[in-house]
């Protein structure tokens, strides 16, 4: 029998031909995915990752709403070019605690993986409100609604919870106090603001958009961006331990 | 259940879907009222309304329609079904146009940011997403679900499995549509790119999903001829992977039952690789497989051959199913993904170039003997083209997915025109030719309005495309090269904003180009309108014809 008239059972079969595509399916997607699960090597081992303050938490959660993803990426490849436009390569443990990522695909607008620290707070609200007060030739969308809009902090310990749910190591005092750490972070005279940097080291602590009053969702995009790809100290990170 | 005559019942169907509808009109009405944030309210009472009119829809057709149901053959004829696939056709035409709308739209904002208008729901971040699922989801899958029906009937001479479920399967499907696409305005979004609806939204597509691959399996399963077609194996390899690929990727944990936001069960690196399986599969499966489905039955149809090769549709399809679900991880090259598998993910990709090209061919050869219709059929030479397109794309791919032209193609506007020569060029021109055969056939009429217009339709479209993506090309290169420059002292010689603003005038002929491709999506509207409306209709209900093989 050839093999063409054997390939008739599947022709003349619909169950053994849908068998067939799963079978057929299922092998690259679980050769490539399941290894990252137990894989050591894909996660490299580095101090200072840690999991987000409510306060970035909500601003991610605003990054995300907003689809900034699709003009930023966050994923600093090893390029001569990119590492002296953007700094160190970006680790895999550094969005270790991202659900979900937000590498990006396109670059409308430049990497964000180490803008934090770059730029001060204002120049951020700034140009967030409008970017071609600062930068003419921006093709960026303004978003003047973000410092008129108050952030609900009484619902974040329910994202802490469904973070970690999802994995991520929140600890039982982090939930507990999620609110007060929220609030405290974008108020430098907040009497939690120790506590709070010792549940989170390397927080910074400021009022973010300039304003007094209930952080705004300007407050928290800013203490988002602020902080992305601050982490990890590589002045102290041994890439010889990680090479793989 | 009431009873109107003596033999006149609800079947099972009917009962239990008017249930069902009834209880979630409920369900959605309580989940309005105890929600967390307005778009959440907003979904909630959508679907409550539309339960609400779905039970009410049925209970009506119900007391309307005579005590038997529509018998599955008249005459010794098979009764097609058409009801649902008009129904997608025509959304499939409205969504289009409100998909490539949308898409000029953002189109112009990055060449005239103002067009932001710096509210939240103008602004490019909603409104790419809005595009993207647009075109990607409510046309390409209205397509789909429409040309399925219409082949999976024919060419199994049975009529659609199910008496209530085709109309759920096009309804439910866009109703997830609108629930998708207005969450994106409001800022409901997961933020994976081509896999943005929220979980709730996601709920709902597995069901109408599952109800989907089992109306057209039962179909199959029904069929009066012995061997399954060839477009049939790639609708079904599409419906089942598609199943597979958006449960592999969208498990999320909602913060509250009342509430739309969730958080993805994937993290980080697992995630993206997550993320890119699932979304160059959507490519693989949705947009390639499915079309090449409607590939193998249109043109032969349409040119009156029979396919090319047999055996090499059995090859095309076993290879390119079993090589497209490795080659997701080319997207992630040079990222914190391990290297192994990216050299896999780029590996399988260069594979993947000959059952590409093996459909392409079987596609364009199909055309032996029958060359000369391209010269007067307007209709052949679309699907002719968007083959030739699909051999371009399949080509230019696999180029993309070697790492050093990655490492210059990412991140810039060429993988923007890469996938406008695969969505424009190949998707757009199959489905467009598609329609071109599928309305006068569904409708009974015995031609098209006007095939003068088809003609300004394809012409216009294609220079749309042309320029289209071209511009991207030049833009995407020059501003690779750009990010790379080095001056002489060894410094980068550019600053970011200056690679922006040498995009200008290249987003000025992209978009140039997306309006031309509108303005013959509009033509075609115009005609396909004019067809249903004003065209001869067909004397004789023409016998199907033998599926060609």
């Amino acid at each position: 029998m050839s093999f063409w008239t054997r390939h008739q059972i599947f022709e003349k079969n619909s169950i053994i031909l849908i068998a067939g595509i799963l079978v057929v399916i299922a092998i690259g997607g679980l050769v490539e995915i399941t290894p990252l699960f137990y894989l050591k090597s894909t996660i490299e081992v580095v101090d200072g990752v840690r999991p987000y303050t409510p306060l970035e938490l909500a601003g991610r959660n605003i990054y995300v709403r907003e689809g900034c993803y699709l003009c930023h990426s966050q994923m600093i490849r090893p390029l001569r070019d990119e590492v002296e436009r953007y700094g160190h390569f970006s680790l895999a443990a550094e969005s270790m605690y991202d659900h979900p990522f937000q590498w990006g695909s396109k670059r409308t607008g430049p990497d964000l993986a180490r803008v934090g620290a770059k730029y001060s707070d204002e120049w951020h609200v700034t140009h967030l409100t409008n970017p071609r007060a600062i930068v003419p030739q921006s093709v960026m969308p303004g978003y003047p609604f973000l410092a008129k809009t108050e952030l609900d902090p009484e619902t974040i310990a329910d994202h802490l919870r469904t973070n970690r749910a999802v994995g991520v190591p929140y600890t039982d005092e982090q939930i507990a106090n999620a609110v007060a750490d929220l609030k405290a972070q974008a108020d430098p005279d907040n009497a939690g603001t120790d506590a709070l940097t010792k549940r989170y080291p390397k927080a910074v602590i400021r009022n973010f958009d300039g304003k007094g009053g209930a952080p705004s969702e300007m407050d928290a995009l800013v203490a988002y961006l602020q902080m992305l790809g601050t982490l990890v100290d590589f002045k102290l990170y041994n890439e010889k331990a990680n090479l793989r | 259940m009431q009873q109107v005559q003596s033999t006149k019942w609800m079947t099972h169907g009917e009962a239990g879907l008017t249930l069902f509808f009834t209880v979630a009109a409920f369900l959605c009405a309580f989940a309005a009222a105890k929600a967390l944030d307005a778009p959440f309210a907003f979904h909630a009472s959508l679907a409550a309304v539309a339960s609400g009119a779905a039970a009410f829809a049925i209970l009506n057709r119900y007391f309307d329609r005579p005590a038997e149901l529509p018998p599955q053959e008249i005459n010794g004829k098979p009764n097609y079904n058409l009801g649902p696939i008009k129904f997608a056709s025509f959304m499939a035409m409205f969504w289009g146009i409100a998909g490539f709308t949308v898409g000029l739209l953002i189109a112009c904002q990055l060449a005239w940011p103002w067009l932001n208008f710096d509210l939240p729901w103008t602004s490019f971040g909603r409104l790419r997403p809005l595009h993207t699922s647009a075109v990607i989801f409510a046309f390409g899958g209205n397509v789909l679900i429409a040309t399925s029906f219409y082949v999976v009937q024919r060419t199994c001479r049975a009529r659609l499995a199910g008496d209530l479920a085709p109309w759920f399967v096009v309804l439910g499907y866009n109703f997830f549509i609108l629930v998708a696409g207005t969450g994106y305005l409001l800022g409901v979004t997961q933020s994976k790119e081509y896999a943005e609806p929220e979980w709730y939204s996601d709920l709902w597509l597995t069901i109408v999903w599952v109800v989907y691959l089992l109306v057209f399996l039962v179909t199959v399963i029904k069929r009066k001829e012995p061997h399954i077609f060839v477009a049939n194996w790639f609708y079904l390899a599409f419906i089942v992977t598609i199943a597979v690929l958006h449960l592999g990727n969208n498990p999320a944990l909602p913060v509250s039952v009342f509430g739309s936001k969730s958080y993805v069960a994937w993290g980080g690196v697992q995630d993206a690789m997550f993320q890119w399986w699932y979304g160059h599969n959507a490519v693989g499966f949705f947009l390639t497989a499915g079309f090449l489905a409607i590939m193998y039955y249109f043109i032969p149809k349409r040119a009156e051959r029979p396919i090319y090769s047999y055996r090499l549709s059995i090859i095309h399809f076993w290879a390119l199913i079993f090589l497209y679900i490795w080659a997701g991880p080319h997207h992630l090259h040079y990222t914190a993904l391990p290297d192994w598998a990216q050299t896999l993910g780029m590996t399988f990709s260069i594979m993947l170039w000959m059952p590409s090209w093996g459909g392409m061919i079987n596609g364009l050869m199909t055309l032996s003997g029958a060359w000369d219709k391209l010269r007067t059929d307007p209709v052949l030479r679309m699907l002719v083209v968007s083959v030739a397109f699909y051999g371009m794309s399949t080509f230019e791919g696999p180029m993309m997915s070697i790492k050093v032209v990655n490492s210059l193609s990412h991140y810039t506007d060429w993988t923007i025109g890469h996938v406008h020569s695969g969505a424009l060029g190949w998707v757009g021109f199959v489905s467009f030719g598609a329609l071109y055969c599928l309305v006068p056939w569904l409708w009974g009429r015995k031609q098209l309005y006007s095939l003068k217009l088809v003609n300004w339709h394809f012409w216009i479209s294609t220079i749309g495309i042309v320029l289209y993506i071209s511009a991207m090309w030049v833009s995407g290169i020059l501003q690779g090269l750009m990010w790379r420059a080095y001056t002489s002292l060894g410094f980068l010689e550019y600053s970011f904003i200056e690679t922006v603003e040498a995009m200008h005038p290249f987003y000025i002929i992209r978009a140039a180009g997306g309006a031309l491709f509108l303005i013959g999506s509009l033509i075609m509207a115009y005609n396909l309108w004019m067809t249903v409306r004003v065209g001869e209709v067909e004397v004789t209900t023409p016998l199907a014809l033998q599926p060609a093989e």
